[in-house]
């Protein structure tokens, strides 16, 4: 690297479960080589010293719930370099976007008896306020696939992002098809790739932890589980998991 | 003497977004603390109704990523006392090194990470590296090795997936397992040396006396299952939780605090198991406990859970080694009859009691959510250790105040993710 400056990274926390900076910090084993290679100016997780800015690279967890984060997002965006939506809560609002499906006074009645204090929107992956530049998607995304970026950023290539199915690594691991086989609800077909088919392998039905692929099908599965005898409201609850408000499952995710 | 206010506006080193705000009055009073929380609330319990039984281990994992173990078990075995589901021996110590193995992950990463830059005047361990090289490669390693079990166990660290209603979708192997039981063996020496590190490291001197609660089991180091007690004569089920255990709440942060009725705040987390269980602790946590001349248990210094979380990690290790031992890791019959009914499970996560109950129907839909977290129950707790450790150095500089502060917070290790569904924030200020 000779003297060339190292380039800036930022982590930063909006709605979510801290479950993807976890997975950064489990990269225990190459984490020495990671803070060789790259400066880390913002991480409130880890570190008391942190930097204004501007970064490189601002690794973005969570989705945007509340006009604080709106605000927010939008000045990282402007001192920021490459904006990386870090997990499917940034992506596509995941889990706690099935809030978004109740009315939201009577939700915060629920929880909060004084809902007057409460100040929260409707819950969004961050590409609905700033541009985006990657996406790495998965609830939480693999370990390696944040390797492969922070790689692919000092040697100045695209990092590998899977825009295929579920399906194509299950292939790969020679398992058995759960739904053509078994007649299980797997959300394989319309799931995007990058876990390795994680749960298919441990004999468990894909649940879209990695939200949409691209340009999926979403209608043709939720008629092939119409077939192997699901209800209306199985396959509602199918599509408005991990990525519910996206275009690519909304009408699936509304029961149309 | 000037009033004084002390305020950190973004508490660093621990897990989600928190603020700090003291007030000192000319005399020297503390007139005011607040821990706010401005992490955003994501009304899990709300939405949560509607759901099915066999998915509440995989939306509450999401609650936090950092204890997704916890919150999974937990739910699972409030479902499955809801359902009237009993799970055999083998899924019972499964779930035992699932947790422990999530246990060892997130204490290393507190100790090592949020804990010990403060006593070594670092502001993190990217900035121990320099100095400290050896420290910080013996925590990425011990984290390695809680991370790497958990991997294997449920199919990732991170919102595992295998551990489900009745068992797990797959067992792992007899030849991992072995493994593994050789990593752990040679890991065993780390962690008695984390004992001797934070041994030595100084802390301040504080003690408060309140009341501590855990789950204890006559037969084990209660993690899954117990009743819950306490060092003020509480002895319940956990199924009586929420006649002994409430909230309030309060005008000033709009927080809701746990009390324990008729009672006052108390504290949960690794201090409050070693303190309560500590016979049932493995012989060499034992004896690792009993050779540190600086501290002896039971222990009232809140900062002390640093070394507390060191003896469990030997605890941990131990006991992993033993259930590695004499699990069958056979295949089990996981078919799940639904039935209408009411469940409560109360587990040790990493940080405390965990609380999780659930009304189901007959069609398995969830109907009713009731989730209290660790932090939920010690940031009560937490607040009035706060109101007694400023006064012991009301003329320190503002920013030594704010540290010693934080670095209670830390001991404390909140996380504050989790414990957004139910704290009443006080966001006003952060909001306009």
């Amino acid at each position: 690297m000779g003297n060339k400056p190292k380039p800036k990274i930022a982590v930063f926390k909006f709605t979510g479960c801290a479950g993807c900076q976890m997975e950064i910090l489990h990269l225990e084993e190459e984490m020495l080589q990671i803070l060789d290679a790259f400066d880390i100016s913002y991480w409130m997780m880890v570190k008391s010293h942190n930097l204004k800015g501007p970064y490189d690279i601002s690794l973005i967890e969570g989705s945007v719930s509340t006009p604080r984060e709106i605000r927010e997002i939008k000045e990282i965006r402007a001192r920021t370099k490459m904006l990386v939506a870090l997990g499917d809560c940034a992506v596509t609002g995941c889990i706690p976007s099935i809030k978004n499906w109740f009315p939201q006074r009577e939700l915060e009645k629920k929880v909060y008896p004084d809902a007057s204090v409460i100040f929260s929107t409707k819950i969004y992956g961050i590409d609905e306020y700033v541009q985006v530049d990657v996406y790495l998607k998965g609830c939480p995304p693999h370990r390696n696939m944040i390797l492969e970026l922070l790689k692919g950023y000092l040697l100045g290539i695209r990092p590998f992002i899977r825009p295929h199915c579920v399906c194509v690594e299950c292939k790969l691991r020679e398992n058995s098809c759960l739904i053509t086989i078994k007649n299980r609800p797997c959300m394989g077909p319309v799931t995007n790739a990058g876990c390795g088919a994680l749960c298919p392998t441990v004999n468990r039905d894909c649940e879209g932890c990695y939200g949409p692929m691209s340009s999926p099908n979403s209608s043709a599965l939720a008629e092939t589980f119409r077939k192997i005898d699901l209800q209306k409201d199985d396959i509602v609850r199918k599509f408005r998991k991990y990525a519910g408000t996206t275009p690519d499952f909304r009408k699936e995710a509304e029961g149309e | 003497m000037n009033e004084k206010s002390v305020t950190v506006d973004y508490v660093s080193r621990v897990e989600g977004q928190g603020a700090l705000s003291i007030e000192i009055s000319a005399d020297g009073e503390v007139k005011e603390v607040q821990l706010k929380i401005f992490e955003p609330p994501k009304f899990f319990e709300a939405f949560l109704v509607g759901r099915k039984f066999d998915e509440v281990m995989e939306l509450t994992s999401r609650i936090c990523g950092v204890c997704p173990v916890a919150h999974q078990i937990t739910a699972l075995r409030a479902v499955e006392n809801a359902m009237g589901i009993t799970v055999s021996d083998q899924t019972r110590d499964l779930r035992k090194l699932f947790a422990l193995s999530a246990h060892i992950n997130s204490n290393v990463l507190n100790m090592y990470f949020f804990a010990v830059p403060d006593l070594l005047g670092c502001e993190s361990a990217v900035a121990m590296i320099k100095d400290y090289p050896s420290i910080v490669r013996r925590g990425l390693k011990l984290k390695k090795l809680g991370n790497d079990l958990t991997d294997l166990i449920g199919g990732k660290a991170v919102h595992p997936v295998t551990a489900v209603v009745k068992g797990f979708t797959e067992v792992p192997s007899k030849k991992d397992l072995e493994t593994f039981k050789k990593r752990f063996k040679e890991a065993k020496k780390g962690a008695l040396e984390t004992v001797d590190m934070f041994a030595k490291l100084q802390i301040p001197e504080f003690n408060r006396k309140c009341e501590h609660i855990a789950l204890s089991n006559p037969n084990e180091y209660a993690i899954n299952e117990g009743k819950l007690i306490s060092t003020e004569g509480l002895d319940i089920e956990e199924s009586a939780y929420r006649q002994y255990i409430m909230e309030k709440q309060v005008p000033y942060s709009y927080a809701k605090h746990s009390f324990v009725v008729g009672r006052d705040s108390f504290m949960v987390g690794p201090l409050a198991r070693v303190n309560l269980n500590f016979n049932r602790l493995s012989e060499d946590a034992r004896e690792a406990a009993k050779s540190v001349s600086s501290h002896k248990f039971p222990n009232f210094n809140p900062f002390v859970a640093h070394l507390a979380r060191a003896i469990e990690l030997v605890h941990d290790i131990d006991e992993c080694i033993e259930i590695m031992d004499r699990l069958p890791l056979k295949d089990e019959d996981k078919t799940v009859k639904v039935k209408e009914g009411e469940g409560f499970a109360v587990t040790e996560a990493p940080r405390g009691l965990l609380y999780h109950h659930y009304k189901i129907n007959r069609d398995g839909i969830v109907t009713e959510a009731d989730i209290v977290t660790p932090t939920a129950h010690n940031v009560n707790n937490l607040e009035k250790d706060l109101r007694h450790l400023v006064p012991k150095f009301p003329h320190l500089p503002s920013e030594e105040i704010a540290l010693k502060c934080e670095m209670l917070v830390r001991a404390y290790d909140p996380c504050i993710s989790c414990s957004t569904h139910f704290l009443k924030v006080d966001i006003r200020k952060d909001e306009r």
